[in-house]
Formats: structure tokens, sequence, C-alpha cells
């Protein structure tokens, strides 16, 4: 209401800092200086939605689809133009200023925000697509479109910010808009607390994100990125010393947002949602802005001296995601839970990359999982719709029933389970190729970091998830699609509108591997490359071969594996059971007890006793000394009263008036009738203002 | 006209004049009494705002719109008014509240009924307020803090809660309104004895230099040197229980539950939007420029109390199934963050304390505003037996929703600044405080937003989501009207619009702010 006024209002709508940092990176014109529309657009539109889309045709869907056409040609245009001439600009606006730190909203146009852009605009807008099938006849459905519009903006809000603060701003909307759409059915109870699980496990994260920004931010004395990475750059003395905390504070926010174990629990139980969220959800949006956040500031923790020695944290996490909930995919028998879980066990992946020094493999992982992970949901949406159930046991044979649905699900798995020439393979085996190379003696990598001795053992593990992935995708398919169907009624293929993004999808499951064959092509290093304060990671020239082979193998082997004991009548069910290793196998099921452990160790005691104590001190103890206290006073005054009155007119009288006295207040306080009193306080004011002009 | 102190008077005591005009006006012409006491507010506000255009903000850091007046001659206490950067924001949020209650009140009217009475006390109270903001003397601010303990006091006492409660411990059973009312009343009154001590102490001690004794803020700042040692320690102890339990700051903060919960919906919704920021802006305006060195001192102190207070108000938040004692006990966490800004000595904790203020005010109203037509309309504040509301009242519910992810801190909302801000600032406070102990805070504070979530979101799970409770089978809920949507509307913008663009408050504060950290701590 105020401020408003403050110099400079007016002027910084008008004036934009635009930056072209580095001097090979071109400023990508008008492309790059509108493209503040990328993250403004969809949330105006949520509102739009939200207020007024009961009044549009096709009840907001229209605008909602409309938005991310947009979103899906500009990303696409920035994309193409990015790798005909790499772009690399920044536009500010300062809003305010508190003490010497300018706060900005601004976004940014490089490799990195590019890539991002283009696959939450085009995956968005299949995903959009399919909702409009998926939605029909939703009691909320103007609703939900509002709040997935606001999801996507939320996202390429934090994807364009040029500083930690907006980074933070589009992270909550993300984690806000999140909890509105798990909770999208809040008439049931295990839904409204699947968002508020979601929510508050990304709290504990954010508690690392917004002490690793302040960190880092106040060492800078800015919240820019580009100039974090300056004083990365040049060594800045005050980063360096705060760097370490500041990298693992950064990263357990990540941990939060891209459900890293242990802060991985909240994404399965996500899946109370509706399909297309979990689609866009596991894919391009929302798990990716822990890994998009740790690529952000990678030179942090590229750079000895800051916090590269948090990377051996960072790998080990990685890995243990990787492995640990890829095996509790194995025993899930609800269809979403599995592609839950192995889109944990594909963070972990990506992580591990990060960690192991790997940011091109990394990315390219995010990015081609992106296209198959939301195949993959949208086909189990697809499967869903038509058998009306989650659950693997009550479908089986669909094959013939839901062709596309069978054709593109199958593609989505082999490019999961990384068979060449799928795009898993390619990204997968450039992951394992720069563990094989973090744990080779050139690399160099010091204890601190990691060391050679700790990237072989991730190496290992990451095989191993390798074959668990293509085993529990195998018997997704089988049991989904082979052999006799299990449940009711007559499941028939999905309408157009939603087989359609499916095969589109599909299609990119395919071919978004290509883009960087190791060899042969590199565009995918060359976009996401170019950007502010490069990012020297190692990048491998042509194949590892032995890293390829055992990565193949183990694909190969899992689905042998899976058809082997999965594919109906191929084993019996003592067989099977005889696969279920006992021991492993509840411990599995139960999820390693952390979800428990949590609910019972932590939150149920924090409810319950702990509350209810700190509740029971504020009424018996604090508030024990104030109306003791208050008591007291009474007492006592009553008592001198009494003395005092004693010998002049005895204590009986002295008594009657006191109560006399306290009834005839509490009588006119209870009739209402206080115009006296109203009187006598403005007269007391009024005097005290005549007071004031009489003296003066 | 506006340089000459008449403006700022006029937004003071405009209110004032008000309640005396609404004396006049007979008892039965309740149309009238509403008109003429939204005149009067909404003429306040509106002046407020004209002097807000007006202001110089290249020169936030000095009083403006002020005069200084001999008023007390005979022990120098001058008519001294003004606003600067720091105080403009919180004017403006005053009259802006007042006019809101107003506004809110036309068709909710608490029992016992009689507007005249209840419209003459939120006038009243608006002068207190304002006044407070502006006073630049300590009597005068004295009285000005005084002036607001009145109304309130009746407001709870008369219009209040009528439910029995039972004091834990002794046993004793009493009507709510009065017992919250009561210890309200005198928890305050007892808080400003100390309070008074500390002035008159000032006062006295100021002569010492030679010159002539003084209340005056300024010049008492400029002879801070005359304040030092063991009387500083003392001086600084009194204002600090004084403006503690006014925040209120944990363990004196006991009188706030029990008054919100008892008060009438606009008395919570002035009570919090506005009066606890009497005290935090006390700390600013009189403990830490007159007192630099002891506020060093207690610096550690204030900061533990405050963070202390952010968890405990938290985790007693969480075992209410009270919807407005819990959202009355937010308010001890929210002010807690305010508090540990202020504890910073910082510029940045500072600012971040002031926008705190101004958050939880446009926040916390709004949340008891929604708190008191929910209970109007369901004759239960019992979260158990509220589910459903989304079902029953989708925009009440909507804007429920809305309004708690706000108090939780949600970025883009309001109440984020005042939070992140306030522990940016903890990690690294003023130059000699202890960041140890500072980062410590630091981490504890951000755990401390977490349990805000989650006592936020289990209150929406209880009370908006889920299937409505049988018992309301065949009960037609009236959704939001348009008294309630036109009181309303401001508040969700105002929380939208500072979140978006919080230079709408730095813009004002932070020259201001700026300048008081390096004047009086030189950092």
């Amino acid at each position: 209401m105020i401020g408003l006024l403050a110099p400079g209002l007016v002027a910084p709508v008008l004036v934009v800092a635009e930056e072209a940092h580095a001097a090979e990176l071109s400023s990508g014109g008008l492309l790059a200086s509108a493209a503040w529309l990328i993250p403004v657009v969809p949330l105006v539109a949520a509102w739009v939605i939200a207020l007024f889309g009961k009044r549009f045709p096709l009840k907001g869907w229209d605008v909602a689809i409309a938005v991310m056409g947009f979103e899906a040609a500009y990303g696409t245009v920035l994309l193409l133009s990015h790798i005909a001439n790499p772009i690399g600009y920044e536009g500010t606006v300062e809003i305010a200023r508190i003490g010497s730190l300018p706060i900005e909203w601004g976004w940014t146009v490089d490799g990195l925000s590019i890539m991002m852009y283009s696959i939450v605009g085009v995956v968005g807008f299949l995903v959009f697509l399919y909702a409009r099938g998926y939605m029909e006849g939703d009691i909320r459905y103007t609703w939900f479109f509002a709040s997935f519009t606001l999801f996507a903006g939320g996202m390429l809000v934090l994807v364009s910010a040029p500083n930690l603060l907006q980074l933070i701003v589009g992270w909550e909307l993300v984690g806000v808009s999140s909890w509105l759409l798990i909770g999208h059915y809040w008439e049931e109870h295990e839904n409204s607390s699947a968002a508020i699980k979601a929510f508050l496990v990304n709290r504990v994260g954010d508690i690392g994100l917004f002490i690793g920004a302040i960190i880092v931010s106040v060492s800078v004395g800015s919240f820019r990125f580009s100039d974090v990475l300056d004083g990365v750059e040049s060594g800045a003395p005050t980063l360096a010393r705060y760097a370490f905390w500041g990298g693992v504070a950064l990263f357990i926010g990540a941990m939060g947002k891209s459900a890293q174990f242990p802060l991985h629990v909240w994404l399965p139980d996500a899946m109370a949602g509706p399909t297309p969220v979990s689609a866009l959800m596991h894919a391009a949006t929302m798990v990716t802005a822990g890994v998009y956040l740790v690529g952000r500031v990678y030179p942090l923790y590229l750079t000895e001296g800051f916090a590269d020695d948090v990377r051996s944290f960072i790998i080990v996490v990685g890995a243990l995601t990787l492995f640990l909930t890829g095996l509790i995919a194995l025993v899930q028998n609800d269809i979403k839970k599995v592609l839950a879980y192995s889109t944990l066990s594909q963070l972990g992946y990506m992580t591990a990359a990060m960690g192991a020094g790997a940011y091109t493999a990394g990315l390219f992982h995010l990015f081609t999982h992106a296209f198959f992970k939301a195949l993959l949901f949208l086909g189990a949406g697809s499967v869903i719709h038509a058998v009306h159930s989650n659950n693997l046991s009550d479908m089986g044979g669909l094959r013939k029933d839901m062709p596309w649905t069978f054709r593109t699900f199958v593609v989505g798995s082999l490019a999961l389970a990384g068979i060449l020439p799928l795009a898993g393979f390619f990204s997968k085996d450039e992951i394992l190729a720069s563990l094989r190379f973090a744990g080779s003696e050139e690399s160099g990598f010091t204890a601190a970091q990691g060391g050679a001795g700790l990237a072989n053992v991730v190496l290992v593990l990451a095989i191993a998830g390798a074959f668990v992935t293509a085993f529990y995708m195998a018997r997704t398919v089988f049991l989904t699609f082979y052999g006799q169907y299990k449940g009711h009624g007559h499941p028939h293929e999905s309408p157009k509108v939603m087989w359609v993004p499916l095969a589109v999808l599909g299609f990119f499951s395919i071919v978004a591997g290509w883009i960087n064959i190791p060899g042969i092509t590199s565009t995918f290093t060359d976009v996401v490359g170019a950007r502010f304060h490069l990012v020297a990671d190692h990048h491998a020239e042509s194949f590892d071969y032995l890293a390829m082979v055992l990565g193949l193998a183990a694909a190969v082997g899992g689905i042998a594996l899976g058809y082997r004991i999965w594919f109906p009548d191929r084993a019996t069910q003592a067989e099977r059971d005889t696969f279920t290793i006992p021991g492993l196998y509840p411990l599995l099921s139960a999820k390693y007890h952390i979800d428990t452990f949590y609910m019972d160790g932590i939150i149920r005691p924090i409810r319950g006793p702990v509350a209810g104590a700190v509740n029971w001190v504020n009424g018996h103890v604090i508030d024990f000394v104030v109306n003791g206290a208050g008591l007291a006073a009474m007492g006592l005054g009553r008592g001198v009263y009494v003395l005092d009155q004693e010998g002049v007119d005895g204590a009986i009288n002295a008594a009657g008036a006191v109560t006399g006295a306290g009834g005839g207040v509490l009588r006119r306080m209870q009739s209402g009738r206080i115009e006296q009193y109203a009187t006598w306080l403005i007269g007391g004011t009024v005097a005290l203002v005549a007071g004031f002009i009489i003296f003066s | 006209m506006l340089e000459n102190g008449w403006a700022l008077s006029g937004v003071v005591f405009l209110p004032l004049v008000g309640a005396g005009v609404l004396l006049a006006i007979p008892k039965a012409n309740e149309q009238l009494q509403k008109v003429a006491a939204l005149g009067f507010a909404s003429a306040s506000f509106v002046l407020s705002v004209l002097l807000a255009v007006v202001f110089d903000y290249g020169n936030a850091a000095a009083y403006q719109f002020g005069t200084d007046l001999e008023w007390i001659g005979a022990i120098n206490s001058n008519f001294h008014i003004g606003v600067d950067g720091i105080s403009l924001p919180l004017l403006v949020l005053s009259t802006f509240i007042t006019v809101l209650s107003i506004v809110y009140s036309w068709e909710h009217w608490p029992d016992p009924h009689n507007p005249k009475a209840f419209l003459m006390l939120i006038l009243v109270l608006a002068t207190g307020l304002a006044g407070t903001f502006v006073a630049l003397d300590l009597i005068l601010f004295f009285v000005f803090f005084e002036v607001v303990l009145l109304p309130m006091y009746f407001m709870i006492g008369i219009w209040g809660d009528r439910n029995e409660v039972n004091l834990p411990v002794f046993n004793r059973v009493t009507e709510m309104r009065l017992y919250a009312s009561i210890k309200f009343f005198l928890f305050t009154l007892f808080g400003s004895a100390f309070m008074l001590l500390g002035f008159l102490a000032l006062y006295f001690r100021s002569g010492d230099g030679g010159e002539e004794r003084t209340f005056d803020m300024i010049e008492l700042t400029a002879r801070g040197d005359l304040f030092t040692g063991s009387f500083a320690f003392w001086v600084f102890a009194g204002l600090f229980i004084g403006f503690a339990v006014k925040v209120p700051m944990f363990p004196l903060h006991t009188w706030l539950p029990d008054a919100h919960t008892a008060a009438p919906t606009v008395g919570s919704v002035l009570l919090a939007a506005v009066m606890l920021k009497l005290g935090t802006y006390a700390f600013v305006r009189i403990s830490l420029p007159i007192l630099p060195e002891e506020a060093q001192n207690w610096a550690p102190v204030i900061g533990i109390l405050a963070v202390v207070g952010i968890i405990y108000a938290s985790l007693a938040c969480l075992a209410q199934t009270d919807m407005k004692r819990l959202i009355a006990f937010s308010s001890v966490g929210h002010m807690g963050f305010v508090m540990l800004g202020v504890a910073t000595l910082t510029d940045i904790g500072i600012n971040a304390a002031i926008i705190g203020m101004v958050a939880h005010g446009v926040i916390t109203g709004l949340l008891f505003f929604l708190a008191g037509s929910m209970s109007h309309r369901y004759h239960t504040r019992e979260m158990a037996r509220l589910g459903g509301n989304q079902k029953l009242m989708p925009i009440m519910g909507a804007i429920l929703a809305f309004t708690a992810m706000a108090s939780l801190g949600l970025p883009g909302l309001a109440g984020f600044w005042g939070e992140f801000m306030a522990l940016l600032a903890s990690f690294n406070p003023l130059e000699g405080l202890s960041t140890g102990l500072f980062r410590t805070l630091m981490v504890i504070g951000a755990i401390g937003t977490v349990l805000a979530a989650g006592y936020l979101l289990w209150m929406l799970q209880k009370v908006n989501f889920g299937e409505p409770s049988t018992e309301w089978d065949g009960h037609h809920f009236h959704d939001v009207d348009r008294w309630e949507m036109a009181a309303w509307v401001p508040l969700i913008v105002s929380i939208v619009a500072v979140g978006v663009f919080p230079r709408i408050v730095f813009g004002a504060t932070n020259d201001a702010v700026i300048n008081l950290v390096q004047t009086v701590f030189g950092g």
C-alpha cells in the first residue's frame, strides 16, 4: 500500500537488466527477451481458469491446453534456435531491496533452462491433451485444470529463475499445487493425507533449501546464480568458507523435491492424485527440480575448495536411492506404485551421476526419462481407465483389447529397461560409463569427493539396479497384457485423445537418446553445456564398451528372468514362491519400515504426547503462575480491605460491600450497558487532547 | 496543510471524533451509526493513504508530517508526532484494518447486540493504535498505548465468549469472557507498569548532562551516552517486560490464546492484526535506538525466547482442537519470527520484522475473520465437527485454504518475506553477537516452518476436507456473504500484492532501517 511509491517503482517495469554472459553465447534476440512469458502465462492462466474457467466452452481445458501448446511451441523454438546458435540471456527486474540485498524477478534463457522449458512444454502439452479424456466427467474438472496449470507454471518459474529467491518461489508453488493435485479427491481421508505427506516431506527438504540459499547468498551478497558462480570462478574466500555447508543444505533441498532416500516416502503416496498428475509429476515436473537445482549450481559442486567434497554425499544418496527403491518395486501390486518406485530408482541414477561429476549424463537421463516415464504413467492410466482397478491381479490379457496402449507401454518399458536403441539405453549407458570413469585412476577423484573405490561400488549397484529395473518392468508388462483377463467387465482401448499422446511419447521414447551417442552425436551435451559458467565435466568421446555390455546384459537378463517367472504359465506358483526370498520380501513389502518409523517414531509422538505436553505446560505451569498470582492478589486485596474496614464498620459489612461492588460491575458488564464507560473513556482522551491544547 | 501535523493528527483523531459523534446518535438509529463510524474510519484511512502517497521516500529515515507542540510543560512532555518509513506501513495497516472491521461488522454483530457501543469502542481503539505508531514522545506513546487497552477489555468482557471455562489446578469455573478480559487487562497493565518505570527512569537520567529532562524519543536517542551500565540494563529490562507482554513473547504470552478465543471476531482481528504490533514496533522505535548497548546485550535472550516461542507455539497449535485457539497460538509463533528479526539487530532483520508485522496483520486478520464467520454458522469451533466444510461452503473453504497457505509462509504470498528474511538475517547478525548462537537459532527457526506447515495443513484437513458430518444433514449454510467479501477481498489482494511485490513495504522501510542501524549500531 505504501512503498509502491518508493522511488523507481514505475521505472523497473521498463528497465530490464539484460545480460549475455559468456562471449560465445548469443543474446537470443526477441525470443530470449520475451521469454518472461514462459512462467507468467501459466500463472495468469491458472487464476483465469480458477475464477472464470467454467464459462469457457470446454470448461477451462481449452485455456489450459492453449497455454501448454504455447509452452511446447516456445520451448521447441527456443531449443532449435539454441542448437543453431547457443543462447545465454538473463533478464532481471529489481522489485525491492532489503538492506543492500536486491530482490529480483527475472528469467534465464540458457542451455540448461531451455532443455527444461522444452520438456516441460512438450511433455506437459501431451499430458494435458490426454487429461481431457482421462478427467472427463470429473467432479472438479475445471478446478483440476486450474491447479494443473499452476503446477506447470510453478515449475517454469523455478526453471526460469536467475536467482535463488525466485527458485524458492517456484519450488514452493510446485509444492503447493502438488498438494492440491494429490489431494484432488479430498473426500477420502487417505488422499488428503497423501497430499499432506508430500507437502510436509518436501518442507523438511526445504529446511535445507532455505538454509543453503541463505548461506550461499549471504556469502556472495547476492541471490543471483551468476554471482554465486562468479564467486566460484574467482575463488571468493567467504563463499569458499561456507560452500561445504551451503552445498550440503542445498542438496538436502534437492533430496526433498527429487525424492531421494530417505526423503523419498512422499512420492509413492502421491499416486493418490489423478494419473495425469502422476505422469507429469514423475516425468518433467517437480521431481526433476532437485536434479535441476544441483545442475544449476553445478560448478559449486565441481570446483575444488568449494562444495566438491559434498559430492561423496550426493553419490551415496543417489546409489542408495537407485538400489533400495528399485527393490521395493519388485513387490508392488499396484501398477502405479511399480512405476512410482521405478521413478525413485531412476532419480537415484540421475543423482548418482551428478555425484560422480557427470553433469551431462545426469541431465540426459532426466531428459529421456521424462518421455518414457510420462508414457508409462499415461499408459497405466489408460489401463486403469479400462479395467477400473490399479491392481496387476485384476489385469492380464489386455494386449488384444488395447493395442495402442500395449504397444506404447512396451516401448516405454523397454526404454526404461535400457534396451538398445531406445532412449533409456543411451542415457543409462552414459551414467554407467561416467561411473566407470569416476572409478578409474585418471579421473583423479579425491577421497573427499567420493574417490574411485566408492564410484566402483556405485557402478556395481547401478548395474544391479538395471537388472532389477528390467525384471520388474517385464513383470508388469506380462501381468498386465499377457495371459487371461482377470478383472471385471470388458475393457477396451481408450479414446483417441488419450492414445495419440501415448504414440507421440512412444516416438520420443525411441529417438530421444539418439541426440547424444558417444562419438556420433553430441547435441544434448552441446545444449546443456552452453550456459553461464561452463561446466567442464567428463564426456566420453566414444562408447565405453564394457559398461555398455554390462548394462545391456543386466537389462536382457532381467527381462529373461522376468519372462521365466512372470510370463503366464511359464512358472508354477511354487516356483514363484521360492523366488520370494524369505526375509527380504517382507522387508520390501514394509518399505524397509521407513514410513512406519516416520509415522510412529516422529509424526505421532509430536502430534500426540509432545504437543499435548506443551499444551499442558501452557495451562498447568505457566498459567498456574499467572492465575495463582491473580488469585493471590485478589485474596490479598480482600484481606487487606477486610482488615482495614474491621476497625471502622466491622468485617461483615465490609465483606458485603466487596461482593456488592464486585457484583455491580459484573452486572453492568453483563447487561451490556457500557455507554458510561465508553463516555468516560472518550471523555478522558478528549481531556488529554484538550489539556495539550490548553497547555501549549 | 500536510506538513504541519494537522493531517497526521487527523489520521489519529478522526476516529475519536467519530466516536464522539456516535454518542450523539440515538441508539435506535443503527444505520446512521454504522454510516458515521465507517465514514470517520474511512476518512482516517484515506488520509493515511494520502500521506503515504505524498511521503518523501527519498528521505524515509526522517520523520515527516509531524509536529512538536508543548503539551505538559511541567514535565517537558510534548505532543510530538511524525512518521518515518518504519511507522508508515504500520500506520496504514492500522487504519486499513479498522475500516475492514467496520465493514465486516455491518451485518455481523456479536451478542449482546448494541452496535453503537461496539462501534465506539472500535473507533477509540483505532485512535489508540494509530497514535501509538506516530507518537515520538514517551508520555504520549504511553497514553496511546494504554488507550488501546480499555476498548479491548470491554470488547472481550461484554461481547466475548459466554462458555464456561475451568481453570486448571485451581478448579475454578468462570465465564470465558470474564476470565480472558481480566487476564488480558491485568497482564498488559502489569507490563505497562514496568514500561512506565523505564520511561520515568530515562526521563530523570536524561537531565544528567545538564540539559533539560525530556521524554522525547529523538532527544533521548541523541543522549544515549547517559544511559549506560546497570542503569541501562534495568531500564531495558523494564521496557522489555512491557513490550514483550504485548508482542507477546514466550513465556509472557498466555493472555493471548484466551483473549483471542474469547474475543468477538472483530476484536480478535484488531488484536491480532494491529495490537500485537505495538510491542514489536516499540522494540524497534524505543528500545533499540535509545539503549543500543543493552539491545546488544539482550539480543541473544530475545533471539532465544523468540525461537522458543516459534517451536513452543507450533507444538501447542498441534494440540488444539478449537480452530480459533489454534490460530491464536499461531500468532505467538509468527511474532517469534518478527522478534528473531529484531534480535539480529541488522538492517535485513529489522526490515524482515516490519514486513512480518504487516504480513501477519493481513494474514492472521483474515484467518480470524474466517474463524469467526465459520463459528457463527456452525455454532462451534471444534475442528472435529467442521470436516467437509469445503463441500458445504466452497468459497469459504477456498479462502481458508488460501489464507492458511499464506500463513505457513508460502513464497509469493506476504508471509514468506518476514520468515525467510529473519532466518537470513540470523546467519549474519550484528557484529559482536554470537554467530554460532544465531545460526543455531536459524536452523531451529527453519524447523519451525515445517511445524507451522504441519499444523496448518492438518487444520485444513480436519476443517475443510472429508465428508461433512451427518449432524449437518439438512442444514443450509450460507456461503460467504457480500459484507464478508467486501472485508476480505482487500486482504486477499494485499496478501498477494505484498508477496509478489515486497517493495510495497521494503520501499518505505529499507532506508529508514538502514539509517537506524547505522546511526545506532554503527553497522
